[in-house]
């Protein structure tokens, strides 16, 4: 790769990653968004992303577009080839961002239980399913000579893409539920911790097993390991900072919990440009 | 039926419903600043209750338009992968400028604005709703930037059967950029009054809060005049530029079939591809090329000195033309009746101009989605013009089957959100029976 290719590599890799930090926490609020039942805690849930949201998706509409610029070949391969499952997340975001605005328009029951399942299901599936398509790109998919995706639908649910599809989802997951307890008060924020607890174990355990399964499954991950054992460091910090979450969730500290939960969100993206990039 | 015809027609689905938003909310955008700077300027509670009430108008529209706006940006992935190969270095970067420099500006300031009464100073307030309206509009830029190269490619060079960015500026300003973008935003403007004008004709009609109504009328009756007006003026100097750049649109746009000096405007037509004439033809000799090129002697190209099969539809590309243009007409002639009345004091009790306003609503609309349809259906059969033909520019990993399906779902959920949004307009307008006039002024009158 050239310079500017490399730059563009790095740069388009921030941009996914800020996503992911950024817009993750409001997926994550979605995600346990019909945990709670009360009226009052779903409004103050939704009030707690209002302001946010759509700033925070700008980071996935900037990443596409840099991506499209930089690397066209990898943006038209993956978005043609991923085809219905793109079009999945793009149904799914629709809904959810007309869901926020119009959810507390009208009070008819059956409007906002509509909308507040618009709202759930919006944020649960878009927040699975890049993780699948992330697993997708590790794991490598079948190309023909055109650098057209030459599997169909089913071939991108593999065992390994689904793996890192659920670690994506319980990573966004514990981000939320951080999220909340910062963000709130009173029965909402032990609440909140309680999910966040139930939720980083689940997260822990599948980071584990991920990082025992790729290098067994997916060799070619581990060139750039092979010649710089440096580069051991970032797993390990991530590992540490998923670890600190729970540190930190136990003696109620919010804010740091957050903190190193997008430390380790960070963390995840730099091991998946460190197994892919390659001169 | 195939990939091309089902992925272009996805595309004009999910471009024409994405492109209702966009000039309504560019537009809405600059009167709200109107009203926000009076409230600053005044302190006066009635531009604070219209700058309120037409933010949530705005909000509600805009959500919709960034909703589907994502569509467009996956789309060119998804469904016209190989044109992505070819121009993703050239098309892609105003893409991300849009989303890097403009959405972002107008989604912070956006959340400022709609959320930001009692909590933040009326100066911050008053300077996010420049910010967004400034945002919107540039966001208008970008993308019709990346449209426009498509029509007039520029500052790029063929490597190994792609296009490379030889010059940034030249795409970013290529021939057709200014003229495009002038003719949209001036369009986004009148939706923008025209919209607003109907929405206050309604309210008068009905006597729901006469008293914000009548000054929201007022200006944007100006506005719509105004920007009818300059609309002639861009609209010439947009059709200049195709026949300059594109000349067998423009033949398209004129049902020119022989290249001819002293090349007459159509006045009334019905293009015949097939024989190749025009029927029951209305003209005034010589007005085409004096438009065109400010010489009645000057040369128009007609369709016959292209081949046959790189014409564009031509009764799509004619129609959809005329309707627009006739369209912009009307609009002049109504906002111009609807000056006259003001000026005689008689705007607030005619009430045949009151329903005319209120149902010229959607006419503003679907002004905009001819003016498109003739630019874009004009440009084929190319996807970029004379470079990268429509039909080799189509996703070659997508089965038919998956855009049909997709195409449905689309339809479905496009035509819900349709009617969520008049369902919500049409209760924001109705909770202004809730809202009485502040009693202090002087009897309501503007």
């Amino acid at each position: 790769m050239s310079t500017l290719q490399v730059t563009w590599f790095f740069l388009i890799g921030v941009l996914f990653t800020g996503y992911a930090v950024l817009d993750g926490f409001d997926l994550g609020v979605g995600f346990w968004y019909l945990f709670t039942k009360k009226n009052k805690e779903r409004k103050a849930l939704i009030k707690s992303i209002a302001p946010f949201w759509d700033g925070n998706e700008v980071w996935l509409l900037a990443g596409g577009g840099a991506l499209f610029a930089a690397f066209p070949h990898v943006y038209a391969t993956v978005f043609s080839g991923f085809y219905l499952a793109l079009m999945l997340v793009l149904y799914a975001l629709i809904f959810r961002a007309v869901s926020i605005e119009c959810r507390d328009k009208l009070t008819s029951p059956s409007w906002v239980k509509f909308w507040d399942y618009a709202f759930s299901f919006g944020s649960i599936l878009p927040a699975l399913l890049f993780g699948v398509a992330l697993g997708n790109i590790l794991r490598g998919i079948p190309l023909d000579k055109g650098m057209n995706f030459s599997g169909s639908f089913f071939t991108l649910l593999n065992p390994y893409a689904l793996l890192i599809g659920l670690l994506g989802l319980f990573m966004i997951s514990t981000h939320g539920a951080l999220y909340i307890a910062m963000k709130n008060e009173g029965e909402l924020v032990s609440k909140a911790r309680r999910w966040a607890r139930i939720s980083w174990y689940i997260y822990m355990f599948l980071f584990i097993l991920a990082t025992i399964i790729t290098p067994f499954t997916q060799p070619h991950l581990l060139r750039n390991y092979e010649g710089t054992p440096f580069l051991w460091s970032v797993p390990i910090l991530t590992l540490m900072s998923i670890a600190l979450i729970g540190f930190f969730n136990k003696y109620g500290e919010d804010f740091k919990g957050f903190i190193v939960s997008s430390i380790s969100i960070v963390g995840h993206f730099s091991m998946v440009g460190l197994g892919l990039f390659h001169i | 039926m195939d990939s091309v015809f089902l992925a272009r027609i996805q595309f004009a689905l999910t471009i024409g419903f994405h492109y209702i938003f966009p000039p309504l909310t560019i537009g809405l955008s600059w009167l709200i600043v109107w009203f926000m700077t009076k409230y600053k300027n005044t302190g006066e509670d009635r531009y604070r209750e219209i700058s309120y009430f037409w933010l949530k108008i705005f909000g509600l529209s805009f959500v919709i338009g960034v909703a589907t706006g994502i569509t467009m940006e996956f789309q060119f992935g998804t469904n016209w992968s190989e044109y992505s190969r070819f121009v993703g270095d050239i098309f892609g970067a105003p893409l991300a400028a849009e989303g890097i420099f403009a959405f972002f500006l107008e989604s912070t300031f956006l959340s400022i604005l709609l959320l930001g009464w009692n909590r933040i100073s009326v100066k911050v307030h008053w300077f996010s709703s420049i910010m967004v309206a400034f945002g919107s509009t540039l966001s208008g830029f970008w993308i019709i930037v990346a449209n426009s190269w498509q029509q007039t490619p520029a500052g790029y060079k063929l490597v190994n059967n792609r296009a490379e960015l030889t010059d940034f500026w030249a795409a970013v300003f290529n021939p057709s950029t200014m003229p495009r973008f002038l003719h949209s935003i001036d369009g986004a403007l009148m939706t923008g009054a025209f919209f607003m004008l109907g929405i206050s004709a309604w309210q008068i009609l009905k006597g729901l809060r006469v008293d914000l109504a009548k000054e929201t009328m007022k200006v944007s009756l100006i506005l719509a005049l105004v920007s009818s007006i300059i609309q002639f003026g861009l609209g010439h100097y947009h059709a200049v530029q195709v026949t300059k750049t594109q000349p067998e649109k423009l033949a398209a746009f004129e049902g020119v079939f022989e290249t001819q000096r002293r090349a007459p405007a159509l006045i009334f037509g019905i293009p015949d591809a097939e024989g190749e004439k025009m029927n029951l033809a209305v003209r005034i000799p010589g007005l085409l090329s004096l438009m065109a090129h400010g010489d009645i002697n000057a040369e128009i190209k007609g369709l016959k000195d292209f081949p046959k099969d790189e014409w564009p539809p031509l009764e799509i590309t004619f129609y959809t033309f005329h309707m627009m243009v006739g369209l912009g007409t009307f609009f002049f002639a109504l906002a111009a009746f609807g000056l006259f009345l003001l000026y005689k004091g008689k705007l607030y009790d005619n009430k045949l101009f009151l329903n005319i306003a209120f149902w010229t609503i959607p006419l503003s609309f679907i002004a905009n989605q001819l003016g498109w349809i003739s630019a874009e259906v004009g440009r084929q059969p190319w996807i970029v013009y004379h470079i990268l033909k429509t039909s080799d520019a189509v996703s070659v990993s997508v089965p038919p089957f998956q855009i049909l399906l997709t195409i449905i779902l689309f339809l479905i959920i496009y035509s819900g959100l349709f009617f969520v949004w008049i369902f919500l307009l049409r209760h924001e307008l109705h909770s202004l029976k809730l809202s009485k006039p502040a009693v202090d002024e002087k009897g309501g009158n503007a």
